[in-house]
């Protein structure tokens, strides 16, 4: 035994004795985990979580999050001698007088934007393939949990700087909570301490920025990787690759080395970025005032979506009984950014009713198998795409030579015409794709290559898949449509009524698919002319 | 449910393809190089890092292209951690790629639910546990620990009250009053009708008394634009266009949306426009809204002069400015 194993054996025994965690290690160690390019991209949101703690921490040695009016005397010139907040001072302190501070900034703020971008990506994984089926519904939850968390943190940290951009942004944040009915003015003065932008914003926002969601963010990661580790991850359709199994590399050495990698090209990628690409330049917009404003003043590109929504909402207003409902702010602001997220949250449980499969899945969906919900899921994302880019309609405006009431009427019509379109082209593009899978599995690969037979015709060759392949192609099941029971043998009418046609209906469209080749298909052909 | 169709047979897990590096040992020894060279870059990237912070001065300038003019000591620092974080990554990845098995390992997935004599036993524990506490025995307790645990939150609650003042009548009162001078922002100096062309905009705020203290709030509510057309431009009632002074017409700044500051001018179409949602009005009507998400006009202040030529206001705004409120009454 060398000196080395020596020090780590008695280290080990030490520890060992006082935890039994032996065992455990031991076990954790040999987990197998399955191998894919897209079960990296939850990892790249977690690293970026650990990078903008890091970051976030160095920041706070020397921001100052308070609105107190100081005159600014620090090495920037343009602003010298300039009234502004003390959190503004010591933002641009932090850019232009502390070491390393402005790379600090631009990583936390890089790390930021991939941080969601890592998050909706990654979501997009699990909803495509179908992975938030049994029994992972508790983490698709946690995981909408924490891209609302997300968003929420990136509007309050890019707040923090106090310049006239972020200062817009909690204006326009101030308008919607004041415009909830009832109840909005007076949420509003308790956040705000009173009227708009008052003195106590930017310190409120500093606590809940970084210890209040950071904490809920670390308990909510802890969970979520917890489950994963716990249920096992689930795994690409290929041969080997059961419901009961899985199949993929040990932790130890494999993905340690992988993972841990993965964290210090992401952390360097980020710091890169922060080094060459200048982000958020807040000394260029000057301190807060209400009074004044930059043009083309944009959010950051999570929030875009919710600004597009606002812009391109209709000018109506309630006026009645001495109250005022502003719909202009509340259905883009409130209602339709509800009506989405609590949909996404319950789309595992509408799926499972809609499709009658209460059973686990632990084998990914290819999204061309699932026609339905691979459409869906387009749809989605193009109301969301028409709504980020409206966001940003002043900017396009201006690069494409176009005004901006064109923008916002091919925006207003177009979030209601081109999601039902994405999704009716999806939908074929998926059952064109099931087509061609069909055709692979029963006829081979087209070669282009060209034999003339003895009697002068000419053939193309086609290639026979791999067994691996073929198995890969249709290892899935197709789900058939419920029938829908009106009334049971004994003449009672199906207590579910409407609900039961409803399911029925949907089941039915889910269902729509091109029969995959059989086994005894697949057997004949080979059996044939090959 | 599903279809009976049988799937074709399973072909099983693949073996492992072998690596170059797998056979051939000068293919081994040179993946090592690589890897090794690989965190020998990262040793640079890090030395780079310190060198810069150290003794690259930050006002120190290069220009490179692409980039164009940029701060060495930045870039510097910034390169040299990247390259020191990136290329322990990378390393990392490619030894793993390499050298590492990659014989594919097959593990057996546990079924998650409980046994049932497990959840039998939890039932059987939670009944008894509350039978000896005597839980269903014992209503009074429960009631009273049910009342007294409700009543313990409540607290967390009142303790917010203090977070802020009541609104009150706040929201529907500006610092502009009868006879109150508009002074310009910034400068604070009087206006006079004629310090403004035809086609001029101005932002003023009302005259501060002696020993007054403006703050954000006030420019929150009291931020006023000037703007002087041709007085045969206006279409108002009459009541408005008494509002206005020699062409001159005052509204409020602060957008009737969200309460962004109305800032862009458009002096040929005379429109003002909110650069936050497009919110365009049109300042000819009354500042009516002809594009956008705003459901109002923009306040409109009316404005007279006292005996100096000095631009003052006629009266207080005739409603509440900025975005619209649950107690806003028009």
């Amino acid at each position: 035994m060398s000196a080395g194993e020596k020090v780590v054996g008695t280290v080990a025994n030490y520890v060992d004795e006082r935890t039994g965690a032996a065992a455990w290690v031991k076990k954790s160690l040999n987990k197998v985990f399955p191998d894919h390019w897209s079960f990296m991209l939850g990892e790249i949101a977690m690293h970026s979580f650990v990078i903008l703690l890091l970051t976030g921490t160095f920041l706070t040695f020397w921001y100052e999050p308070s609105m107190q009016t100081v005159v600014y005397e620090g090495s920037y010139k343009p602003l010298k001698d300039v009234e502004m907040s003390a959190a503004y001072a010591s933002t641009l302190h932090i850019s232009f007088d502390v070491r390393g501070g402005l790379l600090m900034r631009q990583i936390h703020h890089w790390a930021a934007l991939i941080f969601a971008a890592a998050i909706v990506v990654h979501l997009m994984r699990v909803f495509f393939t179908g992975a938030f089926r049994k029994p992972r519904e508790f983490n698709w939850l946690i995981g909408i949990a924490l891209l609302t968390l997300t968003i929420v943190e990136g509007l309050l940290g890019y707040s923090l700087p106090d310049d006239l951009l972020s200062g817009t942004g909690m204006r326009i944040a101030q308008a919607i909570i004041q415009a909830i009915p009832v109840v909005g003015t007076y949420l509003a003065f308790f956040a705000f301490g009173g009227p708009f932008p008052g003195e106590v914003l930017i310190p409120r926002i500093y606590t809940l920025h970084i210890l209040l969601i950071p904490g809920i963010f670390l308990a909510l990661i802890t969970a979520h990787v917890m489950l994963v580790w716990y249920q096992k991850h689930t795994q690409y359709p290929g041969p080997g690759k059961t419901e009961k199994n899985v199949v993929g590399y040990r932790i130890w050495p494999i993905y340690a080395a992988k993972t841990g990698g993965f964290l210090f090209i992401i952390f360097g990628v980020t710091a890169f970025l922060g080094a060459v690409a200048s982000i958020n330049p807040v000394w260029l917009f000057g301190p807060y005032t209400p009074g004044q404003i930059s043009a083309g003043s944009q959010p950051d590109w999570y929030m875009g979506w919710l600004d597009g929504f606002v812009r391109m909402a209709p000018p109506l207003e309630t006026h009645a009984f001495g109250h005022t409902i502003s719909w202009n702010i509340l259905l883009p602001g409130v209602i339709v950014p509800g009506i989405l997220f609590t949909g996404m949250a319950l789309y595992p449980f509408i799926e499972s009713w809609m499709t009658g499969d209460k059973r686990e899945h632990h084998i990914l969906d290819r999204p061309r198998n699932v026609p339905n919900r691979t459409a869906l899921g387009v749809m989605s994302l193009t109301f969301m795409m028409v709504a980020l880019i409206n966001g940003g309609n002043d900017i396009i405006a201006t690069h494409f030579d176009l005004t901006i009431n064109q923008i916002m009427w091919g925006s207003r019509i177009g979030i209601l015409v081109l999601p039902p379109i994405a999704f009716v082209i999806t939908k074929r593009i998926c059952l064109s794709l099931q087509r061609a899978d069909r055709e692979l599995v029963l006829h081979g690969k087209e070669t282009g290559r060209l034999v003339m037979l003895p009697h002068g015709e000419f053939v193309e060759i086609h290639e026979e898949l791999s067994q691996a392949k073929k198995y890969t192609l249709t290892q899935h099941e197709q789900l058939k449509a419920i029938e829908l029971v009106t009334e049971d043998a004994g003449g009672v009418l199906n207590p579910k009524g409407i609900r039961a046609k409803l399911q029925a209906r949907f089941s039915a469209a889910n269902a729509e698919n091109i029969a995959k080749p059989t086994a005894a298909e697949v057997k004949e052909l080979e059996g044939g002319h090959h | 449910m599903s279809n009976q169709l049988e799937p074709l047979a399973d072909p099983g897990v693949p073996v492992a393809t072998v690596r170059r590096a797998d056979i051939d040992p000068i293919a081994a020894k040179r993946a090592e190089r690589q890897v090794a060279l690989l965190f020998s870059l990262s040793g640079l990237g890090t030395l780079l890092f310190i060198y810069s912070f150290f003794f690259i001065k930050d006002n120190v300038f290069i220009f490179l292209p692409v980039l164009g003019n940029t701060n060495a000591h930045q870039l510097g620092i910034g390169i040299g951690m990247a390259a020191g974080l990136f290329f322990i990554g990378v390393g990392l990845v490619h030894w793993a790629k390499t050298l590492m098995p990659n014989t594919p390992a097959v593990q057996e997935r546990k079924e998650l639910r409980s046994t049932d004599a497990d959840r039998d036993g939890l039932v059987a524990t939670a009944k008894e546990g509350v039978a000896t506490a005597g839980l269903g025995r014992r209503p009074l307790i429960k009631a009273s620990l049910a009342g007294a645990a409700a009543l313990a939150g409540l607290p967390a609650v009142i303790m917010l009250r203090d977070l802020g003042p009541l609104p009150g009548n706040s929201l529907n009162e500006t610092n502009w009053k009868s006879g109150t001078k508009l002074v310009t922002d910034p400068g604070d100096r009087p206006i006079k009708a004629s310090d403004l062309e035809v086609g001029a905009v101005a932002q003023v705020l009302p005259e501060l008394l002696p020993g007054q203290k403006r703050t954000l709030e006030d420019i929150g509510k009291d931020a006023v634009l000037l703007i002087r057309l041709r007085p045969a431009e206006f279409q108002l009632d009459a009541e408005r266009l008494s509002w206005t002074h020699e062409g001159i017409i005052a509204f409020s700044k602060i957008c009737s949306h969200m309460g962004c500051a109305v800032a862009l001018y458009e002096q040929t179409t005379k429109h003002l426009l909110c650069p936050c949602h497009q919110s365009t009005f049109d300042v000819t009507r009354a500042a009516k809204v002809i594009f956008g998400p705003s459901a109002r006009p923009l306040p409109q202040l009316a404005i007279t002069v006292d005996g100096d030529g000095n631009l003052i206001a006629k009266q207080p705004f005739s409603e509440a400015v900025g975005p619209s409120f649950w107690e806003r009454s028009s």
